[in-house]
């Protein structure tokens, strides 16, 4: 199978096991639910790996319409798809994290009674649905319908435990921020066709250079840097950039599955695929790319510092993954899109797998959260402490471990930005940096809280009857997870441990994605003059500092686990600065406490004059005050006797004569 | 000298006359349908007065029709008229407006 009919029945399986189990979610039956979506996503991974297989071989490059959607004057719409080395690396990550969190779910929600389980497997098959839309279009209508269906079924998600109150907090918070990076996609969109006139990628890369020199309007400022900008403000919504992040720590909400494939793995790199797809683009705007890069800085930095101090699991993870996005953002910013490709790709897998396997210590904690009541999990559940073992490494940054390779390359490029002067060089290097040992302390610090120590779910269990759904009582006895639970876990981890150097000639400026993605100039001349190779990569790793940094992240979490009166000391210190940090620097207070009200005072303006004044008071109510006034005139002429009837047909009569002898004689 | 000017004013002054007695009349029926029959004759006036001047008879032939009409038209209207005395034991038109909604 090549070309339409393979990448039809790619998109289009999810959707149909979607329909199928969305419609019938209460008529078909636990089993059928799950195979059927499963067999869904199935076919569109397997069929992912062929289109990835003809890429890594022959090559692939299709570009054309599907059908016309609408056509207005002489401007058609069409639906299209795209595919090329970008779309079949996008589509096999999808697919493959999709396939493992759908079997996953069949042991995470075994014994969900409360929610209605089938509906979840719909969603989860709907997403991916719309993520093989996002990334297999070949234009930005498209690509906007795969953006929003991926919003909406992530706030369908978030939202999945519906009777809690946090949990529709969460979504509806989700839904907002994310109506804000909309609005300047939008923004984006419009501005796109207004100078290029045409929505397809094609074409707009084709009219570059027309569109280069023209300026926004009638100010100074280049069209291609707004539109660059207004596209990212759409990026920073979706893929949780600074300051559009807060959506994405409440979002742990929702269940774990969702929050691995969604709010780790996919979704949320959507923002980045986005930037690479459209790299000739930012290519022409360095300003665009500063700022993408500086906002990528401040994720990577100070939003990572904040997975330091959380207590809940997965918390840590979401905190980590804002973290993550900052150095895709970064990478992305340095004009190295191949890298930002890179590291998307790689912590797919290990995000995945991390928070695959916090759900699997989860579910042994009876869906407890708090890493402060459990500790000494490892005896008790081995395969789930290896992988988030091969998961932490990999997000630290250790070799050879995947993530090492994709972060070294953005710590390289970022170094590359820097000296090459760009706007904001300096900080963007220092934060990267500091990241990597931000990174390698708070996933230690979470592997150490939650695997090592002493078993301190004991205790918890005894004196305090906490939330239970599954209606046990005493000390919970942990036991490592069924195998639908540990088979996608040990499947993700083969990647988390080997993608890195196995994958890491194809992300080369002119490697496998030189057809899709268009490194900055300088980038592409500063890795042909390092010459980096992975074995060159390896052997140089003990010899430069991230590794060491990384390394000495984990030993601060290593004696922060040992010694608790050192944190004691740490936390007296640091006292102003913890308080900060408890409060997330304060942003989700701006936003509820300023901009919530703001908008909300806005919306009772306009409410009290727009709607009650002018449309019902004046328009609607108005009319019929209108209407009723001359009626009332007129009522009185309404007698009921024959002559004052007879009065008004002769007036009429007269009238009328009038005026067509008028008209007759003129 | 009276010329037919003269006669088509008395014709117009005699329906203005009889519709007046419509518009007007607050107090007998009956005197609405003697309006009705004035009209007609003002008409037939009309007819007349043209037949004469123009010297053609056809007009005065419509007369005939028109008297015939009236006749009948009278004639069926005192009937009515009867009927509604039976059922209202009155012929004000002040107790004639149930077509008021």
């Amino acid at each position: 199978m090549t070309g339409i009919p393979l990448y039809l029945t790619i998109i289009l399986s999810p959707l149909i096991a979607s329909t199928i189990v969305g419609l019938f979610n209460f008529a078909i039956g636990k089993f059928l639910s799950r195979a059927i979506t499963i067999l869904g996503v199935l076919v569109s991974a397997c069929l992912s790996y062929v289109v990835l297989y003809q890429a890594l071989t022959t090559g692939v490059h299709y570009d054309g319409p599907l059908y016309t959607w609408l056509t207005v004057g002489a401007q058609s719409f069409s639906v299209g798809i795209l595919v090329d080395s970008l779309t079949a690396m996008m589509l096999t990550v999808v697919t493959t994290v999709s396939l493992m969190v759908h079997i996953y779910t069949i042991g995470y929600m075994a014994d969900e009674e409360e929610y209605n389980a089938n509906k979840f497997f719909s969603y989860i098959s709907l997403f991916t649905f719309m993520m093989i839309m996002l990334v297999m279009s070949n234009n930005f209508i498209q690509l906007f319908f795969g953006w929003e269906g991926v919003g909406l079924v992530s706030y369908l998600l978030i939202g999945f435990y519906f009777k809690r109150e946090s949990a529709i907090f969460a979504n509806l918070k989700a839904f907002l921020i994310n109506r804000i990076g909309d609005l300047g996609f939008l923004l984006g969109i419009g501005l796109v066709y207004y100078y290029f006139g045409s929505f397809n990628y094609s074409d707009v890369f084709a009219r570059l250079n027309e569109v280069t020199g023209m300026h926004f309007l009638n100010t100074t400022w280049s069209a291609i840097t707004v539109i660059c900008l207004l596209l990212f403000v759409g990026a920073m919504g979706k893929s949780a950039q600074f300051p559009l992040h807060v959506w994405l720590p409440d979002s742990m909400e929702g269940p774990t599955p969702i929050s691995a494939l969604i709010h780790a793995a996919t979704m949320v790199t959507a923002g980045i695929f986005m930037v690479a797809r459209l790299s000739p683009l930012y290519n022409l705007s360095p300003t665009a790319l500063s700022f993408i890069a500086i906002v990528g800085a401040i994720n990577a930095l100070f939003l990572g510092l904040l997975g330091i101090i959380q207590n809940d699991i997965k918390r840590v993870i979401a905190y980590s993954t804002l973290s993550q996005l900052g150095y895709m953002a970064v990478a992305l910013g340095c004009g190295a899109y191949t890298v930002g490709v890179f590291h998307l790709m790689t912590h797919a897998f290990f995000k995945a797998l991390l928070f695959l396997a916090a759900g699997s210590v989860i579910v042994a904690m009876h869906h407890e959260q708090d890493m402060r009541k459990m500790g000494g999990l490892w005896k008790y559940m081995p395969i789930t402490y290896a992988v988030m073992l091969v998961g932490n490494l990999a997000l630290a940054g250790i070799p050879p471990f995947a993530g090492f390779f994709s972060k070294d390359l953005i710590l390289e490029a970022a170094t590359n930005y820097h000296e090459h002067g760009m706007f904001g060089g300096a900080f963007v290097e220092f934060s990267v940096y500091a990241a990597v040992f931000v990174t390698a302390c708070y996933s230690f610090r979470q592997l150490f809280m939650t695997f090592h120590g002493e078993e301190r779910f004991r205790h918890v269990a005894d004196d305090e009857h906490h939330h239970d759904d599954h209606g046990h009582h005493g000390p919970v006895e942990p036991k490592e997870s069924p195998f639908v639970i540990t088979f996608p876990l040990v499947f993700l981890a083969i990647p988390a441990a080997v993608i890195g150097w196995v994958a890491f000639s194809h992300f080369a400026p002119e490697g496998f994605l030189s057809d899709a993605v268009f490194d900055a100039s300088y980038y592409v001349k500063f890795f042909e003059e390092d010459g980096v190779t992975p074995i060159s990569m390896l052997m140089h790793a003990f010899t430069t500092l991230p590794v060491y940094i990384a390394l000495s992240g984990i030993l601060a979490a290593y004696v922060a686990h040992k010694s608790p009166a050192f944190v004691k000391g740490l936390q007296t210190i640091f006292k102003p600065i913890i308080y900060v940090m408890d409060n997330k620097y304060f942003m989700d207070n701006l936003y509820i406490n300023i901009f919530a009200p703001i908008g909300r005072g806005l919306g009772k303006v306009f409410w009290s004059i727009g709607d009650v004044l002018v449309i019902d008071g004046l328009v609607v109510n108005g009319s019929a005050r209108v209407v009723n006034f001359f009626a009332k005139i007129f009522r009185k002429m309404q007698t009921g006797y024959v002559n004052s009837s007879a009065t008004y047909m002769v007036l009429g009569v007269i009238l009328l004569l009038t005026f067509f002898t008028g008209l007759i004689l003129r | 000298m009276i010329g037919m000017t003269h006669f088509l004013v008395l014709s117009a002054v005699l329906f203005a006359l009889s519709v007046m007695g419509i518009f007007l009349n607050r107090k007998n029926i009956i005197v609405v349908l003697m309006s009705i029959e004035l009209m007609l004759l003002a008409v037939n006036f009309n007819f007349v007065t043209f037949s004469t001047f123009l010297h053609n008879v056809a007009g005065q032939i419509f007369v005939f029709f028109t008297l015939t009409v009236a006749a009948a038209e009278a004639a069926i209207g005192l009937a009515i008229l009867i009927i509604l005395f039976r059922n209202l034991k009155s012929i004000n038109v002040q107790d004639m407006n149930k077509l008021k909604g």
